[in-house]
């Protein structure tokens, strides 16, 4: 009997599939699909204090195997969220990882206080890295400086309640100084990877195609950029769980991340394409790691690296 | 309404007829229960281009007419105009193949409950949902105007067994090759004061619709707009297809094009406001 079951820090889950932040809601469109208790769990649409409209459209733009996508975070703010979204999950009897998302270090300290201690809360996503913001500098897993600060006010707010996972963008040079960061920011584990920063023109109007001009890449045309994250990131911090994610589309790709070191799995905007995509992923990823030996699924965790232990 | 629709099941439709008409294809597809549940105005969602596609995104269709066949399951017929990538998939389809579909998606058309005059209004492939909502509208008793406009005449979609539902018929082109040399909104004036319209329907190109809702505002009458914003899943979650709606509490939000539409009261759009967020607007 295969044992697919994951940990998460102090949490754990009876399988590695759960959604990635901004491409489920916060799970009642895809609940029509599938009972969300198959997910390991659901990880929420990023939410901030207050409402917001997010930006202007249009606001995606189809890429090779990808898109693009400035959302800016559209979403109700924290108390029509604990108020409204929270009971429907736990209605539902979902796991739920709750992301998190702020414009100054304070804010991640307010939300923090605000989602510590909730039935079936089983995680909080930090998310210190969404790309569409109007000022790049509110990016803050760019900076060494930002990032700690932000996990900080977190762990101070969190004790050893809930894991916390800080969520990183791929977008800088060396992303492993900044995971070293935020991990001794108390970090329990890490979200890899956040979208990357690209633009389309349209060569018809000769002008940018999203109406803020940028937008974060997604897609199975970023896979490989999560796969050397993840990878890099194993290899220098070993013993912190991640939450891999980046173009996931089939079992084989989430086996990919699971043998770089993510020991879950998000699936984003293959859910776009398929609402049943994470359910799909599921049994592929099983039949994948059965046919190759594995009775126990945390076995696989890293196990791309062991050519360099051996 | 804020929720997806309660009757969207994902399932593996078959080609059952791809024909060419003008600029369009004419495509049937089985769809088993999607049929009884279908209402005009509601979409399906469609995954293009194989398994090992580049193509990562649904692309939405609307509805162009719903039969249900009881137990022998039900088909849907969509109006496909071949222009992008995935369009062009799926019209290259033959007949057996199956394609993954999710619907029906969205809001439909509201039907009124006495005999109404209506005016049906169709920008291009925008006047495929319009032909089921005129035989029900017919079926009712409603007085059925139609006026179907595009750029030129071969980009015009109106099937002659779609013409006995109506009561009449008005075709304008921007380049005069076909009807009326102009646009549908230069049309409508004159329909409505000659026939007394009480309620316009319309599908097509934002602009256009933005265009009639000034005269819906002018002779003060209701306006079921079917919107287009570029859309990723069809299903609510991406909230990529929005547009400002006013609410019925009078608060402007970004509002998702596949739940809260694609038919959306007219009155409550904020038109013309892609590439800004409308003063305002709830958590701008």
């Amino acid at each position: 009997m295969f044992n697919y079951s994951t940990s998460l820090g102090s949490t754990v889950l009876p399988n590695p599939i759960v959604t990635a932040s901004g491409c489920a809601g916060s799970g009642k469109e895809l609940s029509q699909f599938f009972p969300l208790t198959e997910l390991g769990a659901i990880v929420t649409k990023s939410i901030m204090l207050k409402p917001r409209s997010g930006r202007a459209t249009p606001r995606m733009a189809e890429t090779p195997s990808g898109m693009l996508n400035s959302i800016g975070l559209q979403g109700p703010g924290i108390d029509s969220f604990l108020e409204n979204d929270i009971p429907w999950l736990q209605s539902q009897s979902a796991r739920i990882i709750v992301s998190i998302a702020g414009e100054s270090v304070e804010d991640y300290a307010s939300l923090a206080r605000r989602v510590r201690n909730i039935p079936n809360v089983v995680g909080i996503e930090v998310n210190i890295s969404c790309p569409n913001v109007e000022n790049r500098g509110m990016v803050f897993s760019c900076q060494p400086d930002t990032a700690r600060a932000a996990i900080e006010n977190v762990r101070r707010n969190i004790g050893g309640e809930v894991p916390i996972f800080a969520k990183l963008s791929p977008d800088v040079t060396d992303i492993v100084a900044i995971a070293r960061e935020v991990v001794n920011a108390g970090a329990d584990g890490l979200a890899l990877i956040n979208t990357v920063l690209g633009m389309v023109i349209d060569v018809n109007t000769m002008r940018p195609k999203l109406a803020q001009k940028t937008g974060g890449l997604s897609g199975p045309a970023i896979r490989p950029i999560a796969v050397r994250a993840i990878y890099q990131v194993r290899a220098a911090l070993p013993k912190i769980p991640i939450i891999g994610m980046g173009g996931v589309a089939s079992g084989k790709d989430a086996l990919e991340l699971v043998l770089a070191g993510a020991s879950a799995i998000s699936v984003g905007t293959a859910t776009f394409g398929n609402p049943t995509a994470v359910m799909k992923i599921k049994q592929e990823l099983e039949s994948l790691l059965t046919e190759r030996g594995f009775d126990n699924f945390v076995d696989a965790v890293g196990f791309a690296h062991r050519m360099e232990s051996l | 309404m804020s929720a997806i629709n309660s009757r969207a099941v994902q399932c593996s439709a078959q080609v059952v007829s791809n024909k060419k008409v003008g600029a369009y294809h004419h495509i049937i597809l089985s769809v088993d229960s999607i049929a009884a549940a279908a209402r005009p105005g509601n979409f399906v969602a469609i995954a293009v281009g194989g398994a090992s596609s580049s193509l990562v995104l649904r692309r939405a269709f609307a509805i162009y007419r719903a039969a249900d066949k009881g137990s022998a399951g039900g088909v849907i017929e969509l109006v496909v105009a071949p222009h992008g990538e995935g369009s062009k998939w799926l019209t290259a389809r033959q007949v057996h193949e199956t394609v993954d579909l999710v619907g029906p998606l969205g809001t439909s058309f509201g039907i009124p409950t006495e005999p109404v005059r209506c005016i049906l209004v169709g920008g291009g492939y925008g006047s495929a949902p319009l032909f089921g909502l005129a035989e029900i509208l017919k079926a009712r008793g409603c007085r059925v105007d139609m006026v179907l406009g595009a750029s030129s005449a071969g980009k015009i979609y109106a099937p002659l067994d779609g013409k006995r539902s109506v009561s009449s018929m008005t075709i304008t082109t921007d380049d005069g090759s076909a009807g009326m040399h102009g646009r549908v909104s230069e049309a409508l004036s004159q329909i409505i004061e000659e026939n007394g319209s009480e309620l316009i329907y319309s599908c097509g190109p934002m602009a256009m619709l933005e265009a009639i809702q000034e005269i819906a505002d002018k002779y003060n009458l209701v306006h079921q707009a079917s919107v287009e914003e570029s859309m990723a899943c069809g299903i609510g979650v991406c909230m990529t297809c929005v547009v400002p709606l006013r609410g019925s509490d009078g608060v402007i939000r970004m509002s998702r094009t596949c739940i809260d539409g694609p038919v959306m009261d007219g009155a409550n759009v904020i038109w013309n406001s892609r590439g800004s967020i409308p003063e305002g607007t709830w958590g701008a």
